[in-house]
């Protein structure tokens, strides 16, 4: 006798602790098995491109914080570089390297999550994520030093940084430099061959190359398919060009994978740290920029390579105080149009585990 | 480095293929007619030497007589970018969309046409994707009013 079964239709989320934010997913499941799968969102969203056209240049920096709120240094960066192009304003070498040290420690940090976070979801509760959480504190209190902050740093400006660092900073950062390398030993130690963790995530949710590159996935989903593209390298942006690192790339595209390509990119963000703290110069650490910017009618692109992704911003000006249009790239958004192609055929369990292999944060999914 | 290709290098190429479908390049862009964007993306994508196999971003500009379409395209085999523009009636905007292309624009073009009303012909699944079903009005258009 065989059973008739029909597909149905459930959803996870809005509100569910795997969803991390306000996330949902429509999913059609035959059995246990998951058929097909709809992301809905805009739960978050709060209008900040239109709210752009109605703040100044500078204004718009603590807004750009609220982005991805994991990594608000790498959005500070990514904006003030765009507004940098658009109104050809030069950053004093000092400023560069200070930059440049934020976000390799931003990087840190919210590559810290995304594993703490996607080893919970993997069924490893609060242990892993709690010893990352340790790690991440540490960075936490480098920010405070420098900006005053814990979340929304607000901390670069158009032409330089906000302020100078700090004397105890260089100290503190040398603290962290010696300690964290161990630290991800430790996560080595404890997770790299672990069995359960294999079993769950190796072979599970792959996206193939081609289709990684055609739905436009970036940062660590990217490369964990074997695309070496990473704009720190393909277009060196700021002081990059200077500093010696590899890119980790993987090449099953797996859960795995993704795992294993953030925390190698944890130990290269800890080379260029090194490097830059070895090479900073003194002198001023911001150009002398008026306080209304006024740049030329006209229009620019400015990208990094953000923890999640390529983060960019495209400005048109039209030579008034106020963006006319300020469209931002997340890397959030588009990785998420690769789960769909990753979860086909998986079991719900697994869903749950490769939607946290992709990092998304909602904030810059909605904007 | 990325090596930014402008309007003055690509718009010949395009112009052999398609005679009429270049409307302006210049040292940043190539604008073309919205009727041709699908064939001038498909030859791009697809040409050996362009090889245009990333789509970036789109955006979509108020221009209060006209909306302007911004495609960010990128080749990671060659390293080079290059920013491909149409525009189109403010009255009746439609454009082909470009998701049979890229996937990545699928999100995208849902973004677009939810936020600045441009409807994308042909896309799948076209529907407000931020805001909800039933809301009036596109909140990034210059002239909209709460």
């Amino acid at each position: 006798m065989t059973l008739k079964t029909e597909p149905y239709v459930i959803n996870i989320g809005p509100q569910h602790p795997s969803t991390h934010g306000v996330f949902r997913m429509r999913t059609t499941l035959d059995g246990e098995v998951v058929v097909d799968l709809e992301p809905i969102f805009g739960y978050l969203h709060r209008g900040i491109e239109k709210l752009a056209e109605e703040r100044t240049y500078t204004g718009f920096i603590p807004l750009t914080d609220r982005l991805d709120y994991l990594s608000s240094m790498s959005n500070n960066l990514a904006y003030v570089l765009a507004v940098e192009k658009l109104a050809r304003v030069l950053v004093p070498e000092r400023a560069e390297y200070i930059r440049v040290i934020m976000a390799e420690l931003q990087r840190v940090a919210s590559h810290l999550i995304a594993v703490g976070s996607f080893l919970n979801d993997a069924g490893a509760f609060m242990t892993p994520i709690v010893y990352m959480i340790r790690e991440r504190e540490k960075i936490l209190d480098l920010f405070e030093m420098v900006s005053g902050q814990r979340l929304t740093y607000n901390y670069m400006r158009v032409g330089g940084v906000s302020q100078d660092l700090p004397e105890e900073f260089l100290p503190a950062l040398d603290n962290f430099l010696e300690q964290m390398p161990l630290y991800i030993d430790e996560y080595d130690q404890l997770l790299a061959e672990n069995e359960i963790l294999l079993a769950r995530s190796k072979g599970v949710g792959v996206l193939n190359k081609e289709t990684a590159v055609n739905v436009s996935a970036g940062g660590p989903v990217l490369r964990a398919s074997g695309v070496k593209w990473d704009i720190r390298k393909a277009d060196p942006y700021s002081i990059y060009d200077r500093f010696e690192f590899d890119i980790p790339t993987g090449t099953n595209g797996d859960c795995y994978d993704r795992y294993w390509v953030r925390v190698q990119e944890m130990r290269q963000s800890l080379r260029i740290i090194e490097q830059a703290k070895a090479q900073i110069t003194s002198g001023p650490v911001r150009s002398e920029v008026p306080h209304l910017i006024r740049p030329p009618v006209g229009e620019a692109y400015g990208h990094i390579e953000a923890p999640k992704g390529e983060l960019g911003f495209y400005l048109v000006s039209d030579n008034s105080i106020a963006p006319y249009r300020c469209h931002i790239r997340a890397p959030s958004l588009l990785n998420l149009t690769a789960l769909r192609d990753m979860i086909k055929g998986w079991k719900v369990a697994d869903l749950i585990l490769i939607f946290g292999s992709i990092d998304i944060c909602m904030g810059e999914i909605d904007r | 480095m990325t090596v930014a290709l402008t309007g003055f290098n690509v718009a010949p190429q395009i112009t052999k293929q398609f005679p009429d479908a270049v409307v302006e390049a210049n040292d940043r862009a190539v604008v073309v007619k919205s009727g041709l964007l699908f064939k001038v993306a498909q030859y791009l994508k697809n040409t050996p030497g362009l090889a245009f196999d990333y789509l970036n971003h789109i955006s979509a500009v108020d221009y209060y007589d006209y909306f302007e379409l911004v495609y960010y395209l990128v080749s990671i085999e060659y390293n080079h970018s290059l920013v491909l523009k149409t525009r189109c009636d403010r009255n009746k905007p439609a454009v082909p969309s470009a998701v049979s292309l890229w996937r990545g624009a699928d999100y995208q073009e849902r973004e677009i046409y939810d936020l600045m009303g441009i409807t994308f012909e042909g896309h799948p699944n076209l529907k407000r994707i931020a805001l909800w079903a039933g809301y009036k009005g596109h909140p990034l258009r210059k002239d909209y009013l709460e």
